[in-house]
């Protein structure tokens, strides 16, 4: 199935949830999905039999510039049945970057959500275990951000060299 | 009142809990392929639970991409897999091209020396990481010989790495549009000869080692008691913990992206995708330790296969890098994956129209894996940890990134 395909089946599901479809850059289409219905969205992607997209690619946060008020995540999706692919895209704001966790669906989204989460500090709600996974658990700030300013010191070591 | 008693007591002996004890393996650990530590939960010798900790070797590359121009990011893709660089780059290399070929107002392609190049380099890279991962399995079990073996061998090919590259380790020789010229292969050149020929001398070394390694460590007793039939895991897991590459197939699942996508020119090659099998007569369960080996193990013979096929061919004349003024990617974004050695290695890349990429996200096949490893290692005894991690066949620097 193209990701056009795709778009349609899921607005006839979920309505007002897809919020849209991306296709005028260049590289794939990303559908847009609103953040509170992405965990819906996901499992519906996974159990249907003609989508049956039973393995999540790549799990990646974005921050698009200090200007931008939202993070984004994006879902490479590939189904090993059917061989097809799909992007997702979902945006919060940046001061309460809260999205329903996906790690019960596909198992390598628990790492994913977690490097997410220590990377750009979006909280993934009913993540059984979310802390930090590549940074120190006392680290302060998500490097990741474009608004990030790294720390002078961390426990007494120069961290700017 | 007395009998119950001693049936309850007698429920005690037979079920001899012991007090957990937390163990840490690591981060400094020689069987632990880097610096990974594992918080390890032991009932005296089993494992009730192995929580892994990494980031030991983080240094955010992604981040650094973000100041970096494309051509620049290119080594530091070397040292996410260290032992197999050349195949990262080129993963990285595919991702920046497929973007640049977006863009309708230049015409963009890469020589068509440069893919046979790109593919005999990464195709040899594959064998030496494989080697390695071969020796240090067996070291990583008690054999301590098929290390300097594989050792031995792998250093031929870091040799012929060092004749086209000058490195060693860290390559830095596929670039965006074609591949480093530095020490330039003239096309028809006595140069081109004798490279070519030194590789056809070690195939032709190297292929018959392929079976005496089978049988020194393959079929070695010890080493399949250690190693069949321990940690399983099925195709509907490997999946959905995103496992990819020999440990994909090593669970019975025919995917490999360099025949089911193909990229580059793999379409014109012929070799077959090794797949593991229950082997009962030998003891060998499906998705068990020794399966994911294995498949390392034919897949070294497919390379070698590939290879020749290059070699007899002969490489295409003309030029190696494309005609590229400025890297400079049209405004968009792309995921592109491509077969490393250690399975789907993807680059995640956004672009707003600059010589820099706004994100650069490198989905590492290591890190999917190894978030495997706290299920598969749950219930078995603590020297099967080592067993499963030597064959997952993990690289920390890019799990870490």
């Amino acid at each position: 199935m193209k990701s056009e395909e795709i778009y349609d089946v899921l607005v006839d599901k979920f309505g007002e949830s897809i919020l849209g479809i991306d296709s005028e850059l260049a590289g794939d289409p990303s559908i847009q999905i609103a953040p509170t219905a992405i965990s819906d969205v996901c499992q519906f992607l996974a159990d249907t039999d003609t989508l049956a997209f039973d393995s999540l690619m790549c799990l990646s946060g974005i921050d698009l510039g200090v200007k931008e008020e939202v993070l984004s995540v994006v879902y490479h999706l590939h189904s090993m049945k059917n061989h097809h692919n799909v992007v997702l895209k979902t945006s919060v704001p940046k001061t309460d970057a809260h999205i329903p966790t996906v790690s019960h669906i596909w198992k390598t989204a628990d790492w994913h959500e977690r490097e997410t989460y220590d990377l750009y500090g979006i909280l993934f709600d009913g993540h059984a275990d979310l802390r930090r996974i590549l940074l120190p658990d006392d680290w302060e700030g998500y490097p990741l951000r474009k608004d990030y300013q790294e720390p002078d010191f961390y426990r007494g070591m120069r961290v700017p060299y | 009142m007395e009998s119950t008693q001693q049936t309850e007591s007698k429920i005690i002996e037979l079920k001899p809990f012991t007090d957990e004890m937390v163990v840490n393996m690591g981060p400094q650990h020689p069987s632990t392929h880097g610096v990974l530590r594992l918080e390890l939960r032991l009932d005296g010798e089993i494992v009730r639970e192995a929580i892994p900790h990494i980031g030991y070797l983080h240094r955010c590359f992604e981040k650094h991409s973000e100041n970096l121009s494309y051509p620049q990011i290119i080594p530091f893709t070397d040292r996410m897999d260290y032992v197999a660089a050349m195949n990262q780059n080129w993963g990285f290399c595919l991702a920046v091209e497929k973007l640049l070929e977006m863009d309708e107002t230049k015409d963009f392609a890469v020589p068509e020396r440069a893919e046979y190049l790109r593919v005999l380099i990464c195709e040899l890279n594959r064998i030496a990481s494989h080697l390695l991962s071969f020796g240090t399995y067996g070291m990583d079990i008690g054999a301590f010989t098929p290390f300097l073996y594989a050792f031995r061998d792998r250093e031929r090919l870091l040799l012929l790495f060092e004749k086209v590259c000058g490195a060693r380790l860290t390559y830095n020789y596929i670039r965006i549009g074609g591949v480093s010229e530095i020490i330039p292969l003239e096309p028809g050149s006595i140069a081109e000869q004798n490279y070519l020929d030194e590789i056809e001398g070690f195939l032709d070394y190297f292929e018959p080692k392929i079976d005496e390694y089978n049988d020194l460590l393959t079929s070695n007793s010890i080493f399949s008691e250690r190693t069949m039939g321990v940690a399983v895991m099925p195709a509907e897991m490997a999946i959905s913990y995103g496992a990819t590459g020999p440990n994909l197939r090593g669970s019975g699942v025919d995917w490999d992206l360099r025949r089911d996508e193909p990229y580059s020119i793999y379409d014109r090659f012929d070799f077959d995708v090794p797949i593991a099998k229950d082997i009962p007569e030998l003891g060998a369960v499906l998705g068990d330790c020794w399966s994911r080996y294995k498949v390392r193990m034919d897949e070294m013979k497919e390379s070698v296969k590939i290879v020749r096929q290059i070699l007899a061919e002969g490489l295409p004349d003309g030029p190696v890098m494309a005609d590229l003024k400025a890297v400079r990617p049209p405004k968009g974004e792309i995921y592109f994956r491509s077969e490393a050695p250690r399975g789907e290695l993807g680059f995640y890349i956004v672009s707003d129209g600059t010589p820099k990429p706004v994100r650069v996200k490198g989905r590492s096949p290591c890190f999917s894996a190894l978030s495997a490893l706290q299920e598969l290692s749950r219930g078995l005894m603590v020297a099967d940890i080592i067993a499963i991690i030597g064959s997952i066949d993990i690289v920390m620097g890019e799990v870490d990134r």
